[in-house]
């Protein structure tokens, strides 16, 4: 029995890391599922190496898991960690910055060795482990993982070097201890991903429970914690990455709007895991089109939703730009087409890995010709649905292309969700025309000035659209200068009328000193700073732009109640030019274009800075 | 039923008086009313140029797209409209230079289109610019001491993508026309049919030496599936086979007159490198008709296959399941 009671925590940050070929991201998935079975509240990020295949144990092929979980709420996967898992130099040279002072390093002394510290490009004689300011800095906690692992293996056929590939899960058995988790849940978890009786499994629950017995055999010295479950709002929940939820809310919203859903997509950085989601899912109807390139992507899928399908295409920025051409034609024609953009560095090919929010500028107003569309951006991994699917709804019942602006960050970012029962989706209407309508007109437009959707097959109501500007009504070519402005202002009042929700104060008081006003992915390290800085008595509040354009009516007389609006945006100040176009209350630029997320911290220092 | 007129639409024709797309749109709905084609379920879909105007003039389903993006419009419509017969109307500047590549990628994925694209050999709508088939040397507005790019050969283009119909005709020939527009309509995947069209103003006269009379005999052979290629003004002359290639023989000459085969690809290869430029006195004649011909299947039905496999193997969709995904927990 362990004597000493383990030390209760709110929260905490681990992060795992290792060569690429170490498991590092089972591992963090593992051992987040095991999160959230506990009940805590916790958000994850992985780290993966720009390079595909960078030479083994050197910096360039670290991969990393990071997992913030707490009892709770967590909005970020965490600035500092407290416990770092190193299993080579490398993985602790990338790494050691992020590990607090007096967090918790684990390290794999077999990843320390003479060859591994060059490949670290560290000095032979100035092996880390041996480093007194980092003894002195953290809780090395330092063992031969590798070895152990094969000494526990010993039973299990394979060679050495097979073997030694559990070292991941004999690391994880150890922080499970450490953690205060079951070995029982750890090891269901195990026989989720692989088959009972397999090699694979045998040796990874032999590793598991090996790394697990280690902590009980070393508790005299080692900490230990438990936490709390958070109180999350009752209800069935999964995980959920960024990207999946978009895919998932496309499918929901084809099912729900009873229209066959294509997916016109090129290979491109940080989007693709959206087209490897969909091919998956065949068996609901699903067409996922890889094209030849982002401009067949685009019109394929124009002709896809001129054919009467949902019609999605997707991609990151450098694509969206190439699609600029295709989105007009989508303007003009007035088809529903949603666009998602998963944004990262730019300009050019830029920052294919990383995060970034620049590329509001290019969905606002990215095309030639006057051609406005709905701008929406989610603010989570989970958000990541509800916007999808809101833009689905919005693109198929206005007859629009609607863009998404969804970012590295979100897609790659893991959440527990609370996934809805399809019966309480809302419904999409569709306003496809009928057969036969008398005296059908392509250009007639409603109430809301959306015109029918025109499907080919549907006897009685053949037309023709194009690309040419085209008469009021009846859309045959014209050249009149009258109605070119009455066709502009159509498409452009089409859009200015489509209701979005209201803007909310997401956290604090409707009246205040500061209002930290963010859009997609920034929401969670606004989140932080604002709950931290009101525990300090500072009267700030968050609200959070979801629907960009059209801006939610209330948004001026909501801002009105603060003195000043702090708008944080991982660009040089997009949202704030574009809000300075439409409002005239001064805003406070905050800027961080270097690829990474805000940590919460920044923010804090920026509020502090305009309260000074 | 419908006549050639019902397929018409009641927009003012604009193209240039004279001009070869007229005849073109006249067979094309001629053959629309021969086959008794649905106009509900009849669509053309085109890019820019002048032949891009084409759908606007006929009174089924249409749209006029953007400049060479025609057959990636249509791929995706096909993809999710397997019961629409569809047309992409495109010319050698949509179709060869700004939108060659979707072109490509249409004929090897053997989507069921019937591509149409009406070679001038110029630039027609921005007023006489060379296009990629305007031969070597030709003086245009914008190659005033004359062409230095060589041409594309779209046939060659065609077959080397794959393509599983490949044919040539003339806007100057509406009998020849209107057949090779019903083989195409009846063949099952991409129908690639470059119909040579004259534009009198700023190319008149490219296919001349096909079309006029005193030279067409000696410069083109009709290719006709089983029969030898004999051609010439009195039907004399004879292609034969010679060494790797194709020769010219006397009928009364050759041994081995070659017989047309549209289902063999060498053959159809070689026919398509007899590209000589047109002079006067041509060296080989140039065939027109189906070169080639061969099934494949589309990617349209293994793309319907393929949900039907996954429908097969993990039951009708279940939207519910499919949020909850694989693991899911509850919280109290
Ligand atoms: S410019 Fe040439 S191709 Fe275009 S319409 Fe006139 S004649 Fe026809």
């Amino acid at each position: 029995m362990n004597e000493k009671a383990p030390k209760l925590l709110e929260k905490a940050t681990i992060l795992f890391a290792g060569d690429s070929g170490d498991g590092i991201q089972l591992t963090g998935f593992q051992f987040s599922q095991n999160t959230a079975l506990e009940g805590q509240d916790l958000s994850t990020y992985p780290d993966f190496p720009a390079e595909i295949r960078a030479p083994i144990g050197t910096v360039s092929g670290v991969s990393g898991f990071r997992i913030n979980f707490g009892s709770q709420r967590i909005f970020t996967p965490g600035a500092l960690v407290d416990a770092l898992v190193a299993f080579n130099a490398a993985a602790l040279t990338k790494n050691i910055d992020q590990l607090r002072n007096g967090g918790i390093l684990i390290v794999d002394e077999s990843g320390f060795s003479k060859r591994n510290l060059t490949l670290a490009h560290i000095p032979e004689d100035q092996n880390p482990l041996d480093d007194e300011a980092l003894v002195n800095s953290y809780k090395l906690l330092r063992f031969d993982i590798t070895q152990m692992t094969k000494e526990a293996l010993v039973d299990v056929p394979g060679s050495p070097k097979d073997k030694t590939r559990s070292k991941n899960f004999f690391a994880l058995g150890l922080i499970y201890w450490m953690y205060s988790r079951s070995l029982q849940q750890g090891e269901k978890l195990i026989a989720e991903k692989f088959k009972a009786g397999s090699v694979a499994f045998d040796a990874n629950i032999k590793a598991l429970r090996a790394g697990y017995h280690l902590g009980e055999t070393i508790e005299e010295t080692a900490v230990r914690f438990r936490m709390d479950a958070a109180h999350l709002a009752p209800g069935r929940y999964r995980s959920v990455m960024g990207n999946q939820a978009v895919a998932l809310a496309l499918i929901a919203a084809s099912q729900k709007a009873n229209l066959p859903l294509f997916y016109g997509s090129y290979p491109i950085t940080p989007a693709s895991d959206i087209l490897h989601e969909l091919s998956k899912q065949k068996h609901f109807g699903v067409k996922t089109f890889q094209a030849e390139d982002e401009i067949a992507a685009i019109t394929s899928a124009i002709g896809a939703a001129y054919g009467g399908a949902l019609a999605v295409t997707g991609s990151s920025g450098p694509g969206i730009a190439l699609k600029g051409e295709g989105i007009g034609l989508a303007v003009i024609l007035e088809l529903p087409l949603v666009v998602i953009n998963v944004q990262r560095g730019g300009p050019s090919t830029g920052l294919p890995t990383k995060t970034e929010q620049a590329d509001l500028n290019q969905a606002l107003y990215g095309r030639n010709g006057e051609a406005p569309l709905p701008v929406l951006a989610p603010a989570s991994p989970t958000d990541c649905f509800d916007i999808t699917y809101a833009a689905a709804k919005i693109a198929v019942e206005h007859m629009t292309p609607v863009m998404v602006l969804s970012d590295g960050f979100l897609a790659n970012g893991s959440q527990p969700w609370k996934f809805p029962a399809a019966s309480d989706l809302p419904l999409i209407s569709p306003p496809v025309a009928s057969e036969h309508t008398e005296d059908y007109q392509p250009y007639r437009r409603d109430e809301n000035l959306v015109r029918k959707w025109g499907i080919p097959g549907t006897a009685g109501i053949e037309h023709r659209i194009g690309g040419l500007e085209k008469q009021d009504i009846t859309g045959n070519i014209s050249y009149d200068a009258e109605n070119h402005q009455k066709m502009v202002n159509f498409r452009q009042q089409k859009i200015a009328n489509i209701p979005v929700p209201d803007l909310a104060i997401e956290w604090g008081d409707p009246e205040g000193d500061v209002l930290v006003l963010g859009w997609g992915s920034t929401f969670g390290a606004i989140r932080e700073a604002v709950i931290n800085l009101r525990n300090d008595g500072v009267k700030v509040s968050q609200a959070h732009l979801r629907y960009i354009y059209p801006l939610p009516a209330n948004f001026e007389e909501l801002i009105s109640g603060f003195t000043h609006i702090l708008v944080p945006e991982m660009n040089m100040g997009q949202l704030l030019g574009y809000l300075r176009r439409e409002i005239s209350k001064p805003l406070t630029p905050l800027h961080k274009v270097k690829g990474v997320p805000f940590a919460s911290l920044e923010i804090e220092e920026a509020i502090r800075q305009l309260l000074k | 039923m419908l006549k050639a007129v019902d397929y018409s639409s009641d927009q003012d024709v604009r193209w240039c008086p004279g001009c070869g797309d007229y005849s073109i749109l006249k067979q094309v709905q001629s053959v629309l009313a021969e086959f008794e084609a649905k106009r509900e379920s009849t669509v053309f879909i085109s890019g820019i140029g002048c032949s891009s105007r084409f759908p606007y003039y006929l009174n089924t389903y249409g749209m006029h797209g953007i400049h060479g993006r025609a057959t990636a419009i249509a791929s995706g419509l096909r993809a999710v409209r397997r019961d629409l017969d569809i047309w992409v109307i495109t010319g050698d500047g949509d179709g060869l230079s700004i939108g060659l590549g979707h072109l490509l990628h249409a004929l090897r994925r053997n989507f069921r289109l019937k591509i149409l694209l009406f070679n001038n050999e110029i630039y027609g709508l921005t007023k006489g610019q060379y296009s990629p088939t305007t031969p070597e040397g030709h003086r245009t507005k914008s190659s005033p001491m004359g062409v230095i790019d060589h041409p594309f050969n779209p046939l060659a283009l065609a077959l080397g993508a794959d393509a599983t119909f490949v044919a040539r005709t003339m806007d100057r020939d509406p009998l020849h026309l209107r057949d090779v527009l019903k083989a195409a309509h009846a063949h099952e995947g991409s129908a690639f049919i470059e119909v040579y069209q004259n534009c009198n103003v700023f190319n008149d006269g490219a296919f001349f030496a096909f079309t006029d009379k005193k030279t067409k005999a000696n410069n083109t052979v009709y290719l006709e599936a089983g029969k030898p290629m004999v051609f010439g003004e009195n039907n004399d002359k004879v292609l034969v086979k010679e060494h790797c290639g194709i020769a010219v023989d006397t009928l009364e000459n050759a041994q081995h007159p070659l017989v047309h085969n549209p289902g063999d690809l060498h053959q159809a290869m070689l026919l398509s490198r007899m590209f000589d430029l047109p002079e006067t006195e041509m060296e080989q004649p140039r065939p027109f008709g189906v070169l080639y011909q061969t099934h494949r299947p589309c990617y349209e039905d293994l793309m319907q296959q393929q949900i039907q496999q996954a429908v097969e193997k993990n039951g009708a969709p279940d939207l519910d399941a499919l949020l909850a995904g694989d693991t899911s927990w509850e919280v109290h």
